[in-house]
């Protein structure tokens, strides 16, 4: 490559880095009147939602109001019958150029329920696919440092990086998953049920993690699960999914205090009332 | 616009001073770690001047400082943050496996191939036996058979080819016919491609494509169904319930494709027949009526019997190779596609052995 076409290149990344400006925006999400219709089955009708930048917000809600719908509408995955979504004061929908899409893209990361990893290459490998997308000219050395880093970060054991996904457990499998996902150095993480299949050990160790590493880099993290443990530890912010709408977004004491039926049933449930008793008791220690 | 992630060095003592300028992320690094690698020793490093730091910058500092147990100084609380995670933990990460020379792995590979050769054969006739354990032990048990499955399986494996195997059989029979016919007219024996045709199908052809079309048609979808099963545990889950699995769905499959076989074979005898037949009729003038009561004279019986003995071993063959490929999927869904291809292999080349064997059989007891 020559001396010009090189410059020319790095004029196109610090140009194309610029594209995307995370620190800039107070909401990190902005999801407006969303609606997500499959056949005759209504998911969502007028969604809302505001997601502030830096902060963990929480998404609950039963079985079937599609948290998981909203998370792939928002990351592109399933295209919205009507409604806007601004991420970063941009909308996927309107986005018409490859290379934007990409920019966003590279703000974000997802780990997704099964963890998703690529059955084929190792743990490192698999962490290191992001990287290679988008900056194809680092070099392999630097590549493997990362890698092993990202392992290190995310509680792995030091011999897992060669692994392949198979030959890992439950929690590994999440954790290299978050490793992945956090590949980029992303502004934005989406993580889907992290703690779902986890032992209660595990789990507290991955609410910790999350909460640790949120911290540590400034993540913006748009959070599903089902686990009130996770929320009572993690979340800044709730926001409750039902009637196919956000019924209610704040703190847990604000949630508390409103009136809806399925919210009280859900944190004051038995189930609701053990996780906020241990949170108090930690809380206290 | 933010600058590239740089540094500048002033000498001091133990060695040079860096300071870092601009934003020390990814997208910015450029060249930057081979730079630093390059110096001589380094005693401190300054981070006042950094803009913005992400992992990736904070790793290199920390590997630089480590390398030339320099100071690090000027950090910033998101930066002191970062390096803090780092220092932590010492313990040594891998990243890639141990790899062997080339000439071992080579030798290795070589072995495992040849091992793994004879492992499926004698997996195969494992499989084999224990799916005959589980026909006597369903019909001694008196349990109902399967006709649902079996019905299903016959439906897929058997109806829904009859299209593609009409039409390439169909069109084979005029390959031949055409080309026989070209060789034969050299010696004015034009109508003797009635017969290369018509005992060709009957014998050979009609049953051979069928079983390579059967093969990739169904004992590929064989083994991509039960590989499938295999990863989402449902085989598992069966044999807990206390269905055996190759009662429910081996056994099923088997049937169908060993039931289907000598249709279709005589199907698709039929068919290139019939495009013999077509040809024969355009191309040489031969009258269809003239060209069938030719084949009842020239095709024996024998032909006839020896494609219905084959048909269902070739059947059997192929459900039992697409079968035990499923079954051995583990882990991954790699292993389902490479089960599958190998399935398919194993079943054309298994098929094609044996039709050999037959074709020596049935000559020297005299069925010409």
């Amino acid at each position: 490559m020559s001396e010009d076409e090189e410059q020319a290149e790095i004029r196109h990344e610090l140009a194309s880095a610029e594209a995307v400006r995370p620190e800039e925006f107070d909401v990190a999400i902005r999801v407006r009147g969303l609606v997500n219709r499959f056949g005759d089955a209504v998911v969502h009708d007028h969604l809302d939602l505001d997601v502030r930048s830096g902060e963990i917000l929480g998404v609950v809600g039963g079985s079937g109001t599609g948290k998981s719908v909203l998370m792939r509408s928002i990351v592109g995955l399933q295209i919205p019958q009507a409604g806007e979504i601004e991420v970063y004061g941009k909308s996927l929908d309107t986005i018409a150029d490859e290379e934007e899409s990409r920019d966003l893209r590279r703000r974000w990361g997802v780990m997704f329920q099964g963890g998703a990893l690529f059955s084929t290459l190792s743990v490192a490998e698999n962490i290191q696919v992001p990287l290679r997308e988008y900056y194809p000219r680092v070099d392999q050395q630097l590549l493997d440092e990362i890698a092993a880093y990202k392992v290190a970060m995310v509680g792995l054991p030091p011999d897992a990086g060669p692994k392949f996904p198979a030959e890992l457990s439950g929690g590994m499998v999440k954790r290299a998953g978050l490793a992945r996902a956090l590949a980029l150095d992303p502004a934005l993480l989406f993580l889907d049920e992290p703690t779902a299949g986890l032992d209660p050990i595990g789990a507290a160790k991955f609410d910790a993690l999350i909460r640790e590493l949120a911290d540590t880099m400034g993540l913006t993290v748009f959070l599903i699960t089902h686990d009130l443990d996770t929320l009572y530890a993690t979340c800044d912010r709730v926001a409750v999914l039902a009637e196919k709408k956000v019924i209610a977004v704040g703190t847990i004491p604000e949630l508390l205090a409103t009136e809806h039926p399925w919210i009280q049933e859900y944190f004051n449930g038995p189930r609701g009332r053990a996780a906020a008793g241990c949170n108090q008791i930690a809380e206290r220690r | 616009m933010a600058a590239k992630a740089d540094f500048e060095t002033s000498d001091g003592a133990g060695g040079a001073e860096v300071r870092f300028t601009g934003r020390l992320t990814l997208a910015r690094l450029g060249d930057l770690p081979a730079r630093l690698d390059a110096l001589g020793p380094i005693a401190a490093l300054d981070l006042s001047g950094v803009e913005r730091i992400d992992t990736v910058g904070a790793w290199i500092v920390t590997r630089t400082a480590n390398a030339h147990d320099a100071r690090i100084s000027g950090a910033s609380e998101e930066a002191q943050r970062l390096l803090q995670a780092l220092a932590d933990d010492k313990s040594e990460y891998r990243v890639h496996r141990d790899r062997r020379p080339m000439w071992a792995r080579m030798l290795e590979q070589l072995g495992t191939a040849s091992a793994g050769v004879w492992h499926e054969l004698v997996g195969i006739v494992d499989f084999f036996g224990a799916m005959l354990i589980a026909l006597f032990i369903q019909i001694r048990a008196r349990r109902r058979i399967r006709w649902n499955a079996i019905v299903t399986r016959f439906q897929a494996v058997g109806v829904d080819a009859l299209p593609i195997i009409g039409l390439m059989s169909f069109l084979i029979g005029i390959v031949i016919a055409q080309q026989g016919a070209v060789q034969l007219e050299q010696f004015g024996l034009d109508v003797f491609t009635i017969n290369l045709v018509g005992r060709a199908s009957i014998r050979e052809l009609g049953l051979l494509m069928t079983a390579i079309m059967v093969a990739g048609r169904s004992g590929s979808a064989f083994a991509a169904q039960i590989g499938t099963m295999k990863l989402t545990e449902e085989v598992d889950a069966m044999r807990t319930i206390g269905v055996s699995p190759m009662e429910a769905i081996v056994l099923p499959r088997v049937a169908a494709s060993t039931i289907v076989m000598p249709l279709l074979g005589f199907y698709a005898s039929i068919c290139a027949i019939a495009g013999g037949g077509v040809f024969s009729w355009i191309g040489l003038d031969i009258p269809p009526l003239t060209y069938i009561q030719r084949l009842r004279e020239i095709i024996p019986m024998t032909d006839f019997w020896a494609m219905l003995i084959k048909a269902p071993v070739f059947g059997i063959l192929i459900g039992v190779t697409g079968c035990y490929s499923g079954m051995q999927v583990r882990q991954n869904a790699e292993e389902v596609g490479r089960r599958t291809t190998s399935a398919v292999v194993a079943a054309i080349f298994l098929v094609i052995v044996l039709d050999a064997f037959f074709a020596v059989f049935f000559s020297s007891i005299g069925w010409n």
